[in-house]
């Protein structure tokens, strides 16, 4: 085994000297893999964000010129939303110089790639959904489920739910009814609403639609045996519209449904036609295109005729705008790591120091052109979500208003149950918890 | 069926003037554990070699029960999630059992189930048997996702792979558990082709060309049929638990849906039923034939059509040379790789 390794070893650092040589050749680049899905059934989910996320690099890449000077580059590879074939991406597009981060946009995915993104060193980033123990950085040092992990999403909705009914004691005897999409994605926050039930007082009944969700009959005939007061709707591409849909079909009224934050898109209410009016929704970023940062996009890079969605009225969309901000999520923390490490192409861990110190505050946001579209972040080595803020928004039939002011969930509450799932996930996994002196050690190569 | 069985060892007898039979496979072994974890890169083996090696083994299960014991099936998905779910959790409560033991292990749960869904095929066959077959399909899915205690309560009801270690060897990295996964399959695949030219080969092959014969003539019919879902169901399981644990290190249910069985029952169709080697070849084509599409596509077309425009092309193209492959060649892969190697052999002879 010696000779092997030897000869491997050789092998390898051959290879390495090949790819170390190449990038020197170019100017500075900073490379986003895209593990996007343009098929399928998320389809919708997918072209949004990241034909969004595609708009800001141009748009950073046109006004700016780049991140002080260093490009930005990107190439697609088609998932369809299938580990295996994220997998594959992954494979494929790792061996490209200079990557930044990853975003493949699916639980799945995502939780396939940790141990890999781990060892090579490279942040993932999964905006508002994720593995909602990988915001314990002391565990998951490459792993950032930014601005909304699961659990702030539940106890935004539960608050928001709270309010609704006039404080949170009144929960207490209330009914509430999680329809949740059968995949990773979907039954990450089951636990938390046990939890949260218990804690106020109320019951909730979860009741799963399996993927893709075409077809909820015997899902909603339940639910209208339940009689519950309130409908949480955790979903995800076609199942959204369908359970809208049905849930007329069977009477529920609509206004006592609230959609999670991936159940909060045009694509999903729009195909419900009148059956979607008076739906309520969480989010993070509010849909619309009045925000300066989306008006340059639609000026500086569909003026140019190099935007990214074929189908312009989708531009301010709820995804498009999720794409967006992830864009300055993913850009800005570049940009900080840039002012640490120098103007150059970053490591993948150069970038991943860049995003612990992800820190947006709102006037920052809004002299980055989005104002009101989201709120802030304050990611930290140990806090890897960054306090993201929520807001519920309402359909009208038109479009979406917002209903309420920026809400933050009650992340007191929750980082307890957090730390203690990430720590039997580090005693499971071997790994020994991260310090801030850990966090401050940069690999200067990758 | 049988009449490619007879032609193949006819094959073998002309070309056998010169090298024994067991050259070639000894020959690929060694290629594909000295030469290729020497060359390969991280690439080859993840995305390649890894679900080449486990769609493969499932291919050889599945032609167990359906190519040589002629009974068709629509549940190899599930028999290869009840393996990888059985393995989690033997290795998750059991405490120090060995990996070996636990993927035997799970292996015989697999097996198991695939008796219990194999006991239709005493009174269906044909297409009512696959129907019934897809009753396993959705019930270990439904069960593994409604019972959170086979994911040990994770939250999202997704598994970590533990880490691969036997007797203190740990395979860890790419080449690592791509060589465990290799000495798996070899193992399981010698074992198999061991099987099929036994006894219980040639029951198995009886009973598929004609039932009632095969009464007659003394197979016990009951009994066969299930050892074949037995055997069958014991290798995908197998290979199920190497897709969990050296493929993606993580599983999640809905991984191991119908499309997963469908593409099993494709490779052993399109590399050639009652074939060792057909699975593999069919395996070959159906992992690797989309990558290289994809790579060409985005090669050639990147810069104009966006990824999904390119994928759905590459879709209709795939669909489209298996159409045509299928009514060229009935007889998959291996019959075409025969008629090459005889071609090249009577050119040889010849010059």
């Amino acid at each position: 085994m010696t000779f092997l390794s030897t000869v491997k070893a050789l092998a390898l650092s051959a290879a390495l000297a090949v790819s170390v040589a190449l990038p020197a050749a170019h100017a500075d680049e900073q490379y986003f893999p895209l593990q996007s899905y343009r098929v399928g059934p998320y389809a919708a989910g997918g072209t949004g964000f990241f034909g969004g996320f595609i708009d800001y690099l141009n748009l950073i890449n046109t006004r700016d010129g780049g991140v002080n000077g260093v490009k930005l580059t990107w190439d697609e590879c088609e998932t369809q939303y299938e580990v295996e074939r994220g997998v594959e991406c992954y494979e494929r597009q790792k061996s490209h110089a200079g990557a930044a981060a990853w975003n493949p946009l699916s639980v799945g995915i995502a939780y396939a790639m940790i141990d890999r993104i781990t060892a090579d060193k490279v942040p993932l980033i999964t905006v508002n959904h994720g593995r909602t123990d990988s915001t314990d950085g002391r565990v998951f040092p490459y792993v950032f489920p930014l601005l909304l992990n699961p659990y702030s999403e539940t106890s935004g909705i539960v608050n928001y739910i709270a309010a609704k009914e006039g404080g949170i004691d009144k929960l207490k005897g209330k009914k509430i009814v999680v329809l949740y999409h059968g995949s990773p994605y979907g039954k990450e926050t089951i636990p938390i609403y046990e939890l949260l039930a218990q804690k106020y007082g109320f019951t909730v009944q979860q009741i799963e639609v399996p993927h893709p969700g075409n077809e909820q009959q015997s899902q909603w005939l339940t639910i209208r045996r339940a009689k519950p007061d309130f409908v949480v709707l955790r979903g995800w591409g076609v199942m959204n519209p369908v359970a809208l849909k049905t849930a007329v079909k069977v009477g529920y009224p609509v206004d006592h449904i609230i959609g999670n934050v991936w159940s909060n898109s045009e694509e999903d209410v729009i195909p419900a036609g009148e059956a979607a009016k008076g739906y309520t929704a969480i989010t993070t970023q509010a849909s619309g295109n009045t925000y300066p940062v989306v008006q340059e996009i639609v000026k500086t890079v569909y003026g140019a005729g190099k935007g990214n969605l074929e189908d312009k009225s989708r531009i301010g969309s709820v995804y498009h705008n999720l794409g967006i901000v992830n864009g300055i999520l993913n850009v800005e923390a570049i940009r900080i790591a840039q002012e640490k490490f120098g103007h150059r192409t970053l490591t993948g861990d150069e970038v991943r120091w860049g995003f612990e110190h992800l820190k947006l505050d709102p006037a920052k946001v809004e002299a980055l052109g989005a104002k009101d579209l989201f709120h802030s972040i304050n990611v930290s080595w140990d806090n890897h979500e960054g306090e993201g803020y929520v807001t519920f928004q309402q359909w009208d039939g038109k479009k979406w208003n917002v209903v309420s002011d920026w809400i933050a969930p009650d992340w007191a509450l929750l980082r307890p149950i957090i730390e203690k799932s990430a720590e039997a996930y580090a005693t499971e996994k071997g790994i020994k918890l991260r310090t801030a002196a850990d966090a401050d050690a940069v690999a200067a190569t990758n | 069926m049988s009449a490619i069985a007879t032609e193949l060892s006819a094959a073998e007898l002309t070309k056998g003037a010169g090298l024994p039979k067991w050259l070639a496979p000894l020959l690929i072994i060694a290629i594909a554990y000295i030469v290729v974890p020497l060359t390969g890169g991280s690439y080859l083996f993840e995305a390649i070699l890894l679900p080449f090696l486990v769609l493969s083994l499932a291919g050889v299960g599945l032609n167990i029960l359906t190519g040589y014991a002629g009974q068709v099936s629509l549940g190899s998905a599930a028999f290869m999630a009840a393996g990888a779910f059985a393995a989690y959790n033997f290795n998750l409560r059991v405490e120090g059992l060995p990996l070996v033991a636990s993927i035997i292990i799970s292996g015989l749960v697999a097996a198991a189930i695939g008796i219990v869904f194999g006991l239709p095929s005493l009174r269906l066959r044909g297409f009512y048997l696959a129907v019934s077959t897809l009753a396993a399909q959705f019930f270990v899915q439904w069960a593994l996702t409604k019972f959170s205690w086979f994911s040990n309560d994770s939250a999202s009801g997704v598994i970590d792979a533990p880490k691969l270690s036997i007797a203190g060897l740990e395979f860890d990295g790419a080449v690592g558990r791509y060589l465990f996964a290799l000495t798996v399959v070899v193992v399981l695949t010698f074992l198999a082709h061991r099987l099929v030219s036994s006894q219980t080969g040639r029951n198995f092959i009886a009973i598929r060309d004609n039932e009632t014969a095969a009464r007659i003539i003394g197979i016990p019919v009951l009994r066969t049929k299930l050892l074949a879902f037995a055997i069958s169901s014991f290798i995908i399981g197998v290979a199920g638990v190497i897709w969990a644990f050296a493929y993606l290190r993580t599983v999640e249910p809905a991984g191991f849906d119908l499309d997963r069985s469908f593409q099993i029952l494709f490779i052993i169709i399109i590399g050639g039923l009652a074939s060792i080697r057909g699975a593999f070849l069919g395996a070959a084509l159906i992992v690797v034939f989309p990558l290289a599409l994809s790579r060409l596509g985005n090669f050639l077309l990147g810069d104009v059509f966006d990824s999904g425009v390119l994928d759905m092309s590459q879709r209709i193209v795939l669909g489209a040379l298996i159409i045509l492959f299928l009514i060229l060649e009935p007889d998959g892969l291996v019959a075409l790789w025969d008629r090459v190697r005889r071609r090249l052999l009577l050119a040889w002879q010849s010059s």
